[in-house]
């Protein structure tokens, strides 16, 4: 728990006569911390909407499953008494388990319209068929091609995340070490930055016919094109934090007999890092670009090839799954990037909420 | 008067400096700010400046710091030029500028990692956080401080350098009544304890009159000392004693129609 604002007012202490540093009165931590209880009660509606939602989803796609075989759906239908189950077990458990009943508190509007939307989906297609077949399949057809094709999707997922990882890396260093340079160095900025305004607003992706001509391995062209696509926005927004460094805090430093490296490494960086984590953000969105168009274009693996091999062959329900997995996988590293950020951040907390 | 001790490492000499800076809407016009300072400050002599806001107090320490050079003139410390900011020469700041990615207990400890002591000189850092009363306060950032405390900080920051000179740009304008008055001792406890030379800057002519050997007045635009005046107080100054009145009657009489008063012989 953090120290609550404090009075600095306190009682005059006779001068003392210790030879050494005098010290302050010590004051006795009188600071009274209140606990905050939230969520503490009940809300039926918390703990029924979503088992109820679950329910009707589930009855809506029974409904229509008479009519199709029942390989088709079952997994879908089993998919369904699964989460029935969950949140029957969840709004049970709300009863006697705080942590989980503030959580649900919070998120059963969401889970119950996610589960709500399910069933709107089951019934514009599977159910009536509004949509044009095969591009719009329903549901159940995607959980299945999720399920028979889990192989070659992990498979895929696995490619893409190693492509994505060493294109980010090699992009964020690269990033990091120029835009320190042309923030800090006043000759690099003047040779740097003209080259950067000029050469870094072009798209990654347009480079991808002179990378093909260039790299002798596609992967590596393709590496190369998302770690340019994340070097841009990672530069500027280093540059820029380090340049726009308070210069009161370097003259204080520099009082305090700090040299260059602790002037860049301890008060420019540091004071850079929200713009930094900006640069980050945009050059993670940047990366994702990259890899799907390099993956559909010239890399024979990883999600973005899997899109465009299923749509190839017209297998709808496979380009969905592989959507949905995309969406899990990037969200996954952009939630993980937030948490990051809010731990090296933690001295900023209140004056950021992005 | 203090005798100048010239020899001491830790005396100041200050050197018909003059200072001017270019007008925001004309560079190449210049304003001068400061118009032919000196003075000398003996080592360990606690001197305070007062003067109108705007009047250049600021910008003189900060070229005592090195943060600035003179346009022309001579800025000694002991026999040596300053050139360049030293970890000797210490500056609390008008506004705490603590580092703010820092907690209470690294933002004091700053001036020891910057001068690679870190290891040997661990144990002050406790010592110093006791003095400004925060030890409860250790791992809190700085947005957490009310501004008094935020101010206790960057004083305790300047200190555990153990600068030879101390040059204080109101460190306690911040801080209430109570805290005040009991930092004033903190500081003229340490000062005695260190020998550290102080110069400080104050809107507060009680402060300058129970803390000062000698007062330094300056007038505006530009920036001249208009009269230095030796504070032959007892210590520790009774702030009602008649003395102390009738000298600080004299100051506000003498501040009051500094404007228009002669100028008088310097001491
Ligand atoms: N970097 C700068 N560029 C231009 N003008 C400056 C600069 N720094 C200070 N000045 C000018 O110099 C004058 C003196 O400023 P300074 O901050 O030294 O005043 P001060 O005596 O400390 O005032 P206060 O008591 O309000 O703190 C002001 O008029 C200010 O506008
Ligand atoms: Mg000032």
């Amino acid at each position: 728990m953090r120290p609550e604002k404090h009075n600095s007012r306190r009682a005059i202490s006779p001068p003392k006569s210790t030879p050494q540093l005098p010290s302050a009165t010590t004051h006795p931590n009188v600071d009274a911390i209140q606990r905050v209880d939230r969520g503490s009660e009940l809300g039926w509606r918390a703990q029924l909407a979503v088992p109820l939602a679950a329910l009707v989803a589930l009855a809506i796609h029974l409904l229509f499953s008479k009519r199709a075989p029942a390989v088709e759906t079952h997994s879908y239908t089993l998919f369904f008494y699964e989460i029935l189950g969950v949140s029957a077990v969840l709004s049970i458990a709300q009863g006697f388990w705080m942590p989980l009943r503030s959580w649900m508190r919070h998120m059963f509007p969401i889970l119950t319209a996610a589960i709500l939307l399910l069933g709107l989906w089951d019934i514009v297609t599977f159910g009536f068929q509004l949509l044009p077949m095969p591009y719009f399949p329903g549901p159940a057809a995607v959980l299945r091609s999720l399920i028979n094709d889990r192989v070659l999707l992990l498979d895929s997922t696995w490619h893409s995340l190693a492509l994505l990882l060493s294109g980010y890396t090699v992009g964020v260093l690269v990033g990091l070490i120029s835009g320190v340079c042309i923030g800090w160095s006043t000759p690099v900025r003047y040779w740097g930055m003209p080259l950067l305004k000029v050469v870094g607003p072009i798209p990654a992706t347009a480079w991808i016919p002179l990378a093909m001509v260039v790299s002798p391995s596609a992967i590596v062209s393709a590496a190369g094109l998302i770690a340019l696509a994340v070097w841009f926005p990672v530069t500027m927004l280093t540059a820029s934090g380090i340049s726009n460094t308070r210069a009161s805090y370097l003259d204080v430093a520099r009082t305090l007999g700090a040299g260059r490296a602790y002037l860049i490494f301890r008060v420019a960086i540091p004071a850079a890092v929200p713009s930094i984590f900006i640069g980050l953000f945009m050059g993670l969105g940047a990366s994702f670009l990259t890899l799907v168009v390099a993956e559909s274009v010239g890399v024979k693996s990883g999600l973005g090839w899997y899109v465009s091999w299923a749509q190839g062959w017209a297998e709808y329900g496979k380009v969905y799954a592989a959507l949905i997995i995309m969406a899990a996988f990037f969200s996954t590293i952009m939630t993980l990037l937030f948490k990051v950020r809010d731990r090296v951040l933690v001295w900023q907390k209140g004056v950021i909420k992005w | 008067m203090v005798a100048l001790a010239e020899t001491e490492a830790s005396s100041l000499g200050i050197r018909e400096i003059r200072k001017s800076f270019p007008l925001p809407d004309d560079p190449l016009l210049r304003r001068p700010v400061l118009d032919g300072i000196s003075f000398s400050l003996a080592a360990g002599e606690l001197v305070s400046l007062i003067g109108p806001s705007g009047c250049g107090k600021s910008t003189l320490l900060r070229l005592i710091a090195g943060l600035e050079s003179p346009d022309s003139g001579e800025l000694l410390i002991g026999s040596e030029k300053i050139t360049q900011p030293g970890a000797e020469r210490g500056l609390v700041f008008q506004d705490p500028n603590l580092f703010p990615w820092l907690t209470v207990r690294r933002n004091i400890q700053a001036g020891l990692v910057a001068s690679g002591v870190l290891r040997e000189k661990h144990h002050e850092v406790d010592d110093f956080m006791r003095l400004v009363g925060l030890e409860t306060f250790a791992d809190a950032y700085p947005h957490h401080l009310s501004g008094g405390m935020a101010q206790r900080v960057a004083l305790a920051r300047a200190l555990i350098n153990h600068p030879k000179v101390l040059l204080l740009d109101e460190p306690l304008g911040a801080l209430d009544a109570f805290t005040r008055m009991r930092m004033q001792d903190e500081v003229l406890r340490l000062w005695r304890a260190r020998g550290t030379t102080m110069l400080l800057v104050t809107h507060d002519i009680d402060e300058a009159i129970y803390m000062s050997d000698r007062i330094m007045i300056m007038s505006p635009r530009p920036g001249r000392i208009e009269r230095i005046i030796s504070v032959a107080l007892d210590r520790p100054r009774q702030r009602s004693s008649p003395d102390f009145l009738r000298l600080r009657g004299d100051i506000l009489e003498f501040v009051h129609f500094a404007g228009n008063a002669p100028m008088e012989n310097k001491s």
